[in-house]
């Protein structure tokens, strides 16, 4: 009941919004939901960590009929790698409901969406039942399509209708490789799922269905074009959602379903994943440099840092796949500040491209100090998360000794240097020199609601740049489990 | 010279073809009835010249052209309605002016 | 979380040094303590900052001084071999179940001398810039930033293992970035800034994965297992690591390839150096410490403390023999042709880390045969001294005159009579001229360079003539030459006496630092050796260099004509010199036509065009081909009926003759 309780909680939420009248009392209501939120995510980890001593990998289980005639359950369940990502959306959603604090225009609509999103990925990432799972995947797709259409900037229709077009190849894709599933191992429980031993030959085929599938939300090389567009046409709130969460439900996706459930294929397809991730990293970073929207630039580097996602996840050894994982957090956490970072500067500023901003941390040192940061942290500085996760990756790609995997983790590591150009680049010519424009002289710092946000998404990164081992002590026993099992079925 | 079933099957084909051509041709809604008609009676012909030469022993081809008949009658006093209609709603008998089954 | 925390923090081992080891932590958290409580605090502190974070890290000094105290005098020697002593660790992070990454701290003879160094330096520092910067609008900023790399630069020589380093290496550049672009409302320094940021990123590139490579095959980033098990020819890890290789290499060789490209980044070796001469955009002080004594030696710092490793690898060590010597001749020469006498000190410190490197080149290892790597040390000590010392002259000299140029200088001996002594005296050890600093530790180098290699010996003799004139030319040409004339200026004399008095003390240091026996505290294996000095064969080095210092006198003491003449003379190739041997102009074209317009833009063009229309295009053909179906549904009752008819026409001929 705990864990249902999180996708219940967000839902309770809407229903008290949905009855608010006024801006003031819609936008303290959401606040306070997503606070209960962060407070029952709290007390979820306590329970976990009290448990985390027994055996069992999935604590807090609950198991119930769903559907008896397809053997679907609705089962929940938390381990560590879940754990991870349900703190971090708990963080998010309530930075995401801080910086959308001014949002005027049917605001009651949007925070009943942005609401509906975070039960969409709790419940996604609490499902061991991977039909349910599926059906959360889904329930956190439509919103996005909504909230980019109505309060979105750009062509934003456009972008809109790619990214759910895109999402929804994506689902058809897993909803096939689901079907599969099911007439292989003739049940949708995970756990159930991964105890029989699939024919190899079946996991051949299902494999690129589940994997591309997910692939399409972690933005894999070169299912990746609704990123761009779709994160930059989005309201602030919605880009730190989408880059995120939504891309962490690829991710999740890749490792937890795909990898884990079809071992064999796994290690079968595990060069091209490589490839396409290396490609995904260097080549993301590369178009990011050409970039001149701030959103963009954002953009495009999510691509790429998802890429280390899913080479950690293709390089299969257990390093690799505890820093994919970290890196989950991290990008989510980094990227979430970006954006809002970048909304904050647009909201006053009016514009987003590099050329036309300058001279900002004058002007409005708070949030350049946060674009900084992120930035920083973006381009793997010590101390800050993105390093500790990159450099995971790399040690653990680099025990692969396999030339093709040896050039695949050098491309990577290229990507460092990349990454600190476009950075810089954009650091120094939109927040840095002389001051562009003199209606900027008049702008006004971060309000608290927006420090606020920043604030809780910053201490997010430094806590797991500065203690890794948090994180990493919470994920090592499912990703043990997630290795024993590949070891298993080679 | 006697009669034969392949005069009559050769009648009752130029007869349909008529029709066809005529419905197909015809933008007069009138017409295209008219040649409804055609095709109906060349498959009376044909039922009415099967039954008399293979069974003449049956009337089978005989009540169903019958039937024909009048569900011919019936059909062509509802096109009628419909034509009239819809000659109230768009001052026209052209088939062609009422492609309203696009949409 | 807190309990969590505490818990992996190793308590502090039994250590031979006493109380005194473990206030090492110290060192390195009081300037950390100082970036935090002066970036947090800095609208409260105000002009109090400077003041807190200067008292903080003197503080830091007597816990330096004291160390290094009992670590060479006391407890660190035990059975005439100086001890690595691990303080203190942290976990941070276990990379596989072997792997587990400490941060610490760890002190060996190196580390200790590179404490003092770092702490010393910028304690002055600090101090100089309790006048040099005030008045400034981020004062709090400077300082906390200060904090920031002191901190870094800190835990970058106490590291425990290779990741730590590689970590303190970053930071070490990000506050370098921060610093360089303090004035960041001129567009000129955030570009220098990116500059060195990227250029020593891509350095580090070579770093990270030399690194990879070393631990990946000894399984530990911790430096002792690191050199214990590549130093042991018997052990597994090195006969895996020799017995694999990659055109033509062996894998040792290219790990430690590697790792120097990472030091040469940041020690602005050729041909990465471009960044350091841009990096003068930065506050003076600044240069003198990051620029100067302590971040730019760290390449040397990383080469040597990788010693034992680098001299099993003759290819490697060779390597950075040759960078060294070549950097070193290639940047005295620039030297002698720039103007602004922030530049010439940048090449004049890429020259002198030059011969840092290649005396680790042509060193061996233990013993009387490692008097290269006690060389190499040594002068990066006394280095550090009169090359922070020069810097700090030309900042007070900068504050007073409000310009880089030399052409805005001359006769300030009379306004700035400290600082003319202080700069007098800084040439004078940079020069090698008896009895000053660096007679001595650049003595040891020539001496270890001889005897190893000829060819490198004979370069290094050149350059050294060459300093001595060019940093001659510098100094006649800012306090004698022409008069100064002080009526444009607004003249605020030589500054407060916290701008003075760093001068002074680095004085003393840069005249008395060259006494040390140095080779009995640092040495390649740690075993304290005795050198000597040999008269005659500093005679040589020591008349070049006064040949150089007339030379320069002849033409700079005085204002005339003869420079000019000089240059006339010989024109195409003063100009190649003052552009910087057109390195610059090769990297913009490398990074402007290569890398974006060669690649960065196609791959833009690519992702937009090519991969992006696939997506798109598949939207399309999926609307066309919905567009075509559409087009049958016409609304005209003649079509459909042609297609019934024609429906079953095509039925019929199938049931006729296809399934009969």
């Amino acid at each position: 009941m705990l864990l249902s309780s999180l996708v219940i909680l967000p839902l309770l939420t809407v229903l008290a919004v949905a009855f608010c009248k006024e801006l003031q009392q819609i936008r303290v209501v959401a606040f306070i939901g997503t606070l209960l939120q962060l407070a029952l995510v709290a007390y979820i980890y306590t329970a976990y960590q009290s448990q985390s001593i027994t055996q069992s990998n999935f604590l807090l289980e609950r198991d119930c009929e769903w559907f008896p005639l397809l053997n679907i359950h609705y089962h929940v369940g938390v381990d560590g790698i879940s754990m991870a990502m349900i703190i971090l959306t708990a963080i998010i959603v309530i930075a995401g409901v801080l910086v959308s604090w001014k949002i005027k225009e049917l605001s009651k609509e949007f925070f009943i969406l942005l609401l509906l999103l975070s039960a969409g990925a709790y419940g996604f990432f609490i499902s061991l039942d991977v039909f349910t799972l599926f059906f959360f995947l889904e329930v956190a797709v439509i919103p996005k399509f909504l909230l980019i259409t109505i309060w979105g900037s750009g062509k934003k229709e456009y972008s809109a209708m790619k990214l759910a077009l895109m999402l929804m190849t994506g689902s058809a894709l897993i909803f096939v490789g689901l079907m599969g599933l099911y007439y292989t191992a003739h049940s949708f429980d995970l756990q159930t799922i991964s105890k029989t031993l699939l024919n190899p030959e079946a996991q051949k085929i299902i494999f690129p269905f589940l994997f591309i599938g997910f692939g399409f939300f972690a933005a894999l090389f070169p299912f990746h074009t609704w990123v761009p567009d779709g994160h930059s046409s989005a309201p602030t709130a919605a880009s730190m959602f989408l880059a995120g969460i939504s891309m962490k439900l690829g991710g999740y996706g890749c490792l937890r379903v795909a990898t884990y459930l079809l071992p064999y294929a796994a290690q079968y397809y595990s060069p091209y994943i490589i490839a396409l991730a290396a490609i995904a990293i260097l080549y993301g970073a590369f178009a990011t440099m050409m970039q001149t929207d701030l959103k963009y630039i954002n953009a495009y580097s999510s691509v790429s840092h998802c890429g280390f996602v899913l080479l950690g996840i293709g390089m299969l050894t257990q390093t690799a796949i505890t820093g994919a994982v970290m890196q989950m957090v991290s990008h989510g956490l980094i990227t979430a500040l970006f954006f809002a970072a970048i909304g904050m500067l647009y909201e006053r500023t009016h514009t987003r491209q590099v050329k036309e901003l300058g001279g900002l941390l004058k002007v409005m040192p708070f949030i350049s100090t946060v674009f900084i940061i992120a930035g920083l942290c973006s381009l793997g500085l010590p101390g800050l998360s993105g390093f500790a996760a990159e450099v995971t990756v790399f040690v653990g790609s680099w025990q692969r000794t396999e030339t093709a995997y040896r050039i695949a983790t050098i491309v990577s590591c290229a990507s460092i240097v990349v990454t600190a150009v476009y950075i810089l680049r954009a650091t120094g010519s939109s927040i840095l020199g002389a001051v562009k424009n003199e209606h900027f002289l008049s702008l006004k710092d971060a309000t608290w609601n927006e420090k606020l946000a920043a604030l809780l998404l910053l201490i997010g990164i430094i806590v797991i740049g500065i203690m890794p081992y948090v994180l990493q002590n919470a994920i090592t026993a499912p990703v043990v489990d997630i290795m024993n099992h590949l070891n298993a079925n080679k | 010279m006697t009669v034969g079933l392949t005069h009559i099957i050769v009648l009752s084909t130029a007869l349909f073809f008529i029709g066809m051509f005529g419905l197909f041709t015809r933008r007069n809604m009138i017409t295209m009835l008219m040649s409804i008609e055609l095709l109906l009676n060349s498959v009376n012909i044909n039922f009415v010249a099967f039954n008399k030469y293979l069974y003449p022993a049956k009337m089978d081809g005989v009540f169903f052209s019958v039937f024909i008949i009048t569900v011919a009658a019936a059909e062509a006093a509802v096109a009628i309605a419909i034509i009239i209609n819809l000659y109230r709603t768009h001052k026209s008998i052209d088939v062609d002016d009422v492609a309203d089954l696009k949409q | 979380m807190m309990k969590e925390l505490l818990y992996h923090i190793t308590a502090f081992k039994s250590l031979p040094l006493g109380e005194v080891g473990g206030a090492a932590l110290w060192i390195i958290l009081l300037p950390l303590a100082n970036f935090i409580l002066l970036g947090l605090g800095k609208k409260y502190l105000k002009n109090m900052a400077g003041v807190l974070s200067t008292v903080l890290l003197f503080i830091a000094v007597v816990i330096a001084l004291s160390i290094a105290y009992h670590y060479f005098f006391i407890d660190g020697k035990q059975n005439g071999v100086y001890q690595t002593i691990t303080i203190c660790q942290a976990h941070w992070l276990s990379l596989s179940p072997t792997m587990n990454v400490e941060l610490g701290i760890q002190l060996d003879a190196l580390s200790v001398m590179m404490l003092v160094v770092v702490t010393f330096i910028s304690s002055m520092v600090h101090l100089f810039s309790l006048g040099y910067m005030k008045g400034e609008e981020r004062y709090a900023n400077y300082f906390a930033y200060l904090g920031l790399f002191t901190f870094s630069m800190l835990g970058l020589v106490a590291a425990t293992n290779l990741l730590q380093l590689y970590m303190c290496w970053e930071l070490v550049g990000v506050s370098s970035y921060l610093l360089i672009g303090f004035y960041f409302e001129k567009p000129s320094a955030v570009a220098a800034a990116k500059k060195a940021f990227i250029v020593t990123r891509f350095a580090d590139l070579g770093l990270l994965i030399g690194i990879l490579i070393l631990s990946f095959n000894t399984g530990s980033f911790d430096f002792q297992t690191v050199i214990q098990s590549l130093t042991n020819t018997q052990s597994s890890s090195f006969i895996s690591i020799t017995a694999s290789s990659f055109l033509g290499m062996s894998t040792l060789t290219w790990g430690l390839i590697l790792i120097f490209i990472g030091g040469a980044g940041k020690s602005a070796m050729l041909p990465l150096h471009i960044w350091l001469p841009d990096a003068m955009e930065g506050p003076t002080p600044v240069s003198a410490l990051i620029h100067a004594a302590t971040m730019v030696v760290a390449g040397v710092f990383l080469v040597a403390k990788l010693f034992a490793v680098f001299a099993i690898d003759v290819t490697a060590l060779q390597l950075v023999g040759y960078v060294g010597s070549a950097s070193a001749l290639f940047a005295a020469i620039i030297a002698c042709t720039q103007t602004d006498i922030k530049r010439v000190l940048a090449y004049s410190t890429m020259s002198q880390i030059g011969y840092m490197m290649f005396a680790l080149g042509v060193s061996k290892y233990g013993g009387e045969e490692g008097l290269g790597y006690s060389a190499a040390l040594f002068h990066l000590f006394t280095h550090a001294f009169f090359k922070s010392l020069l810097f700090l002259c030309a900042g007070a000299v900068i504050h007073l005159v409000h310009s880089n140029e030399m052409k805005d200088m001359g006769g300030l001996r009379k306004l700035m009579p400290v600082t003319h002594i202080a700069f007098l005296i800084a040439c004078l050890a940079i020069a090698g001229v008896p009895p000053f600093a660096g007679f001595f530790s650049k003595e040891e180098i020539l001496s270890a360079t001889y005897k190893n290699n000829k060819g490198i010996y004979i370069l290094a003799l050149f350059t050294s003539a060459v300093t001595a004139f060019y940093m001659f030319r510098l100094y006649f040409s800012i306090f004698w030459n022409k008069s100064f004339d002080n009526h444009h200026h607004e003249h605020h004399g030589e500054g407060t006496i916290t701008m003075k008095l760093p001068l002074l003390i680095l004085m003393l240091c840069a005249a008395a630092v060259g006494f040390i026996p140095f080779s009995e505290f640092i040495s390649s294996d740690n075993h304290p050796f005795h050198s000597a000095i040999h008269i005659g064969f500093s005679i040589l080095p020591v008349v070049l260099g006064l040949c150089g210092i007339t030379l320069a006198a002849f033409l700079y003491f005085k204002q005339n004509d003869r420079p000019d003449k000089i240059v006339n003379s010989i024109q195409v190739l003063y100009k190649t010199a003052y552009r910087k041997f057109y390195v610059d102009e090769l990297y913009l074209f490398i990074t402007k036509k290569i890398i974006f317009n060669g690649i960065a833009k196609p791959a833009a063009w690519i992702d937009k065009n090519i991969v992006d229309s696939c997506m798109n295009g598949v939207a399309s053909i999926t609307t066309t081909i919905s567009a075509t179906i559409k087009n049958m549904q016409s609304g005209k009752v003649q079509q459909y009926a042609l297609y019934f008819f024609a429906g079953v026409a095509v039925l019929l001929m199938a049931v006729l003759y296809v399934w009969k």
